[in-house]
């Protein structure tokens, strides 16, 4: 978890790296299809990255844990999906109630869940979850196991024709740039120095003058609704809403990616949503090998790994260029 | 009314189970400051441990209650040895994702293994059938797990607040450095510290595995409910523990036979309202 200073020639430094490092990622993701790379694993990667881009606010930046973070993809997704399907909503419209509504829950949840800290503050959320797992299991709008199938994609803005495979690619791919770096900007403004502030601090940060339950409470709020337009733009995608996107399972695997990939790094959570999915996709056929294997990813992570893959990659490069 | 005593009674039995879990937990969290993760895993451990011992070494279940909670509590103490020992240093919460792994890791072995179907488990023929109370008919070993776990409970709770040895415990939950310093092996102590939490678990697994069937996944949601209980109880105290469990399974029970739509959420509800009104939980106090 380390502070990345702000650098003073814009060519050299963090933001250089930054810039650069987007600018490559999107080319090749905007190519990735074209050079035959199936095109629904790639929005499956996308949107589970923005997913935990989301929950690395939260976890990288704000220091809090949330074992419960499937609960605002989960929502926003059947949100999405009921109004795409039920109200006809247009799918740019359907995914903003489905983010919306995420926002709301992470308000409520949120409020609640920074009144204790640490170890509690996983407790709490993980039990709030597991709570909103069993509403949505039991109450009739999103069809218990079934889920809300057959989501229409429709015309983004009334023209675009979503069911185009490489129309829905790039839309998804121009979300997903959008959000990371909104993220990143999150992370850089004034609001994001203050949270790491209580991060690393609390008392010192409150002794200031910041109110940091509010500061907390915003980083929630943000990181839900993030991980909320994950969820209501994966529900067009797939045209699915399911019980998978609320189980506990899903917020452990967000942590998992986090953490593979390296927590409070900007591009971490990118490439361990993308190893975790390729993971996934390779091991489908092995049944109970994927959770055996994703729990062996977690130990291994904790013990001897615990900057993940682009923390290390980081933490090289300084001492080489040292 | 032959209802409600019946809802009471699992409600009194998911109590008993909860104030077991929570218990084991919250010694854990006292002295390492981990959340045990695993803590479900290893109590479907302990009922995986009866029925092996039953079904491929011919071991009955008396003997499967002193022997599964030392085979699943040594398992614990290796994996507090050569994993969380090393984490102590870290923030906690690196131990809770440790320990989550290994829940997934357990789970998944057991599952591959065995399915998500359950493995029946007799009750022992000692305590086969019922006695009718008058006014509702209890069957002998569901009175049998709420008595032994009371016994369980309290002998734990007399255990660690009034003798010799729960006093250096206490004291090396307050300040590890001081006791170490007096000449008590401090590590060794965290380390039977966990094997006995864990060993709780098992034994709540072995009394659990006649009640519900034998199955992979018995603990994996278990765990969820029993952090609610853990966050409503608060940490702070052993009786807390203990208390907040055999009243949550009764709230449980009751809300099964007036609202049961939401007899899942019931407890997590609790949790959401002690919250609100008292953080630190019921029996805690804020760090």
């Amino acid at each position: 978890m380390s502070v990345a200073t702000e650098a003073v020639s814009p060519w050299r430094g963090p933001h250089a790296t930054m810039v650069i490092g987007t600018a490559l990622m999107a080319a090749a993701l905007a190519i990735a299809p074209l050079v035959g790379i199936y095109p629904v694993f790639l929005m499956k990667a996308l949107c589970f990255a923005l997913f935990a881009c989301a929950f690395n606010l939260l976890l990288g930046f704000g220091g809090l844990l949330s074992f419960g973070h499937a609960m605002f993809l989960g929502t926003a997704g059947y949100v999405c999906a009921y109004a795409a399907k039920v109200w006809g909503f247009p799918p740019e419209l359907a995914i903003a109630t489905g983010t919306a509504a995420a926002a709301v829950l992470g308000a409520v949840v949120g409020a609640l869940a920074i009144r204790r800290q640490g170890i509690y503050f996983a407790m709490i959320t993980l039990a709030v979850a597991q709570m909103m797992y069993f509403f949505y299991l039991q109450t009739p709008f999103t069809h218990g196991e079934d889920g809300i199938q057959a989501v229409p994609r429709g015309h983004l803005f009334g023209i675009i024709d979503l069911s185009q495979p490489l129309a829905i690619y790039y839309t998804v791919l121009t979300i997903f740039i959008a959000a990371f770096l909104l993220i990143y900007r999150i992370i850089h403004s004034p609001f994001g120095q203050v949270l790491k502030a209580i991060r690393e601090n609390e008392p010192r940060a409150i002794s200031l003058g910041y109110d940091a339950d509010r500061y907390k409470l915003l980083a929630f709020v943000l990181s839900a609704t993030l991980a909320g337009l994950a969820g209501a733009t994966k529900a067009i995608v797939f045209q699915l809403a399911s019980l998978t996107d609320v189980h506990w399972s899903m917020s452990g695997e967000v942590v998992l990616m986090t953490l593979l990939g390296g927590m409070g790094t900007i591009f971490g959570p990118v490439v361990g949503a993308f190893v975790i999915a390729g993971l996934e996709n390779y091991l489908a056929g092995f049944g109970e090998w994927v959770t055996i294997i994703t729990g062996a990813i977690f130990v291994v992570c904790v013990l001897a790994f615990r900057r993940g893959i682009v923390g290390e990659i980081a933490a090289w490069w300084a001492r080489r260029t040292a | 009314m032959q209802a409600l005593f019946g809802q009471l009674l699992i409600g009194l039995i998911n109590g008993a189970f909860y104030a077991m879990l929570s218990l084991g937990l919250a010694v854990i969290f006292g002295l390492l400051n981990i959340i045990n993760f695993t803590h479900g895993a290893q109590y479907m451990m302990g009922a995986f441990c009866a029925w092996f011992l039953l079904n491929k070494a011919g071991v009955g279940y008396w003997w499967a209650l002193l022997l599964a909670p030392i085979a699943v509590g040594a398992i614990g103490m290796l994996i507090e040895r050569t994993m969380l020992a090393r984490l102590y240093k870290l923030d906690h919460l690196y131990g809770l994702l440790l320990t989550f792994g290994l829940a997934l890791i357990i789970q998944g072995l057991f599952r591959n293994e065995f399915g998500s179907s359950g493995l029946p488990y007799q009750i022992p023929s000692e305590l086969t059938g019922g006695m009718n109370l008058g006014f509702m008919f209890l069957p002998i070993y569901r009175g049998w797990v709420i008595v032994a776990s009371l016994v369980v409970c309290f002998s734990t709770w007399y255990v660690i607040e009034r003798t010799k040895l729960g006093s250096y415990l206490r004291a090396a939950t307050e300040n590890p450095a001081l006791v170490q310093a007096f000449g008590v092996n401090v590590p060794r102590m965290i380390t039977l510290t966990f094997g006995f939490g864990v060993g709780l678990a098992a034994l709540a697994g072995v009394m659990a595995a006649p009640i519900y069937q034998v199955n992979p996944l018995m603990g994996a949601d278990m765990i969820i409910v029993v952090f609610a209980v853990v966050v409503i109880g608060g940490m702070g105290s052993i009786m807390g523990a203990i208390l907040t469990g055999f009243g949550l399974g009764v709230v449980e029970g009751l809300t099964k036979y007036f609202y049961p739509e939401a007899s899942n959420t019931v407890i997590f509800v609790v949790m959401v309202i002690v919250l609100m009104v008292r953080p630190a939980g019921l029996f805690g106090r804020e760090r």
